[in-house]
């Protein structure tokens, strides 16, 4: 299978990690991922609350680019995806209003867990996970931007998703039922108000810990920067440890978790040093 | 909010006709209350989001345009999505924001409308977002020098952000979208 890649620009910063276990995952299943040649930035939620012909021009290049390549475009990112998805609503309503003289409609958007939970993925996914994560409880975390609203992103199920959850059942760890799977963390808002950004953080938390969950799995980059970098418990004690879905299935399918992939957090991962021994992180990262 | 009578002499229709033009139906509002009580950024408000609604629907543009409010709205569209009526309220937040700025008026809240303007500067001169820089150049611009370089040095010794920025080949296209490409149009 090939696919058009997406990253956007949080994949290239902030989230590199992310970048690195999305085309690792994809390799070991066999997907091809040709990046779209010269993408820019989908202008995220900045630019569509302050301009909305910026906000909407900014993806449409991305689109247009996309459709010369001609496969279904990935998105690992929830910003990105749904201001594709938007500018792909208003290409197919009316093209000509953007400029554009034809729009082929047959272009799929496709976010990373809706494709990666599909059966036969976590089919694929499941025969080839080297090191099962033993029940590990886990919070399921979407935040807003895959999911809302439905309009704009095609989300089958916005209120109570399961693409996570499949995921995280197929590697053998234990998703918890809790409350705050699909709310806001305010990464938009993180760096003018980290005081809002903390208090919604620090609820999203609390409830996770509430479920019993150890760590939390996300498919947003905002959020995982968020929900780790705004904790307040004093000195980092109890801290929670936010992956990215890609992140648990390689560490599964390959049967480590390198030390350089636990350096990329800023909250450390010492859940999975009873999974994945040290030895295996060391040979990991000495190779 | 204020008890101040709202009088229809004073609504403002190219408003309401810029919200129908963008398929913002803010009439089809009966007051149901589940965009505010979902609201996750509710509690730090001036007006909760079915006051923005009705207020909008009363053509007060001036009231919103100088609230908290549209500058807190963190866009994460909840309300749009639980409103029975399927009203785009995130839509008019987007609105109501882009009036602000293109009036003028000083945001009740400086440093946000600041942060989407120093992150839209980094893709209008790359194609794509520096953080860096950005974040240095909201620093600058919003005074806000010390909060987060903690944080940021954090990230940085983590490798999660470029020294450089990388720039695309069709910078030239990118100006253009930035410069107003299709608001020629507009009133």
């Amino acid at each position: 299978m090939k696919l058009s890649y997406y990253p956007g620009c949080s994949l290239e910063g902030t989230a590199l990690d992310y970048d690195r276990s999305v085309r690792a995952v994809c390799k070991r299943l066999g997907i091809e991922l040709v990046d779209i040649p010269d993408w820019n930035c989908c202008g995220a939620s900045s630019a569509h609350m302050t301009d909305h012909e910026t906000g909407m021009r900014l993806p449409i290049r991305n689109l247009l680019l996309a459709a010369e390549a001609g496969h279904d475009i990935l998105v690992p990112c929830a910003a990105c995806y749904q201001r594709l998805k938007a500018a792909d609503k208003a290409l197919r309503a009316d093209p000509g209003f953007w400029d554009v003289g034809r729009y082929a409609t047959d272009l799929q958007i496709i976010h990373i867990s809706s494709f990666l939970a599909r059966p036969e993925m976590l089919a694929a996914i499941e025969a080839k996970v080297a090191k099962n994560l033993k029940g590990l409880p886990i919070a399921c975390y979407y935040g807003c931007l895959s999911l809302r609203n439905p309009r704009i992103t095609d989300a089958p199920s916005w209120e109570m998703p399961t693409t996570l959850e499949g995921i995280v059942a197929t590697l053998g760890a234990k998703a918890v039922s809790w409350s705050h799977r699909t709310e806001c963390c305010s990464g938009s808002l993180t760096m003018a108000r980290p005081d809002i950004a903390e208090k919604l953080v620090g609820d999203i938390v609390r409830a996770a810990k509430r479920a019993g969950a150890r760590a939390m799995v996300t498919d947003c980059p905002m959020c995982q920067a968020n929900v780790e970098s705004r904790q307040t418990t004093p000195a980092g004690a109890g801290d929670m440890p936010v992956f990215f879905a890609t992140e648990l299935i390689e560490a599964a399918m390959s049967g480590t978790y390198p030390a350089k992939q636990q350096r990329a957090h800023l909250v450390s991962p010492v859940i999975f040093a009873g999974i994945f021994n040290e030895a295996t992180m060391k040979k990991e990262d000495s190779a | 909010m204020d008890n101040t009578c709202i009088s229809p002499d004073e609504r403002n229709e190219k408003f309401l006709s810029k919200l129908k033009a963008r398929n913002i139906d803010v009439h089809a509002c009966y007051q149901c209350g589940r965009c505010s009580s979902g609201c996750p950024v509710g509690d730090f408000f001036d007006f909760n989001v079915m006051e923005v609604v009705r207020l909008a629907a009363y053509g007060q543009e001036e009231k919103l345009l100088h609230s908290h409010t549209i500058w807190l709205c963190a866009a994460c569209e909840t309300c749009a999505t639980r409103c029975p009526n399927e009203i785009e309220i995130a839509g008019l937040m987007d609105v109501l924001r882009e009036l602000a700025l293109r009036r003028g008026i000083p945001p009740a809240e400086p440093r946000i409308p600041l942060f989407h303007q120093s992150f839209l500067g980094s893709i209008r001169s790359f194609g794509r977002a520096w953080e860096i820089g950005m974040i240095g150049n909201y620093k600058l611009r919003s005074g806000d020098l010390a909060g987060d370089m903690k944080l940021g040095l954090r990230m940085f010794m983590k490798g999660k952000l470029n020294l450089l920025p990388h720039s695309i080949k069709g910078k030239s296209e990118i100006r253009e979208i930035f410069s107003g490409k299709g608001k020629e149009y507009d009133r």
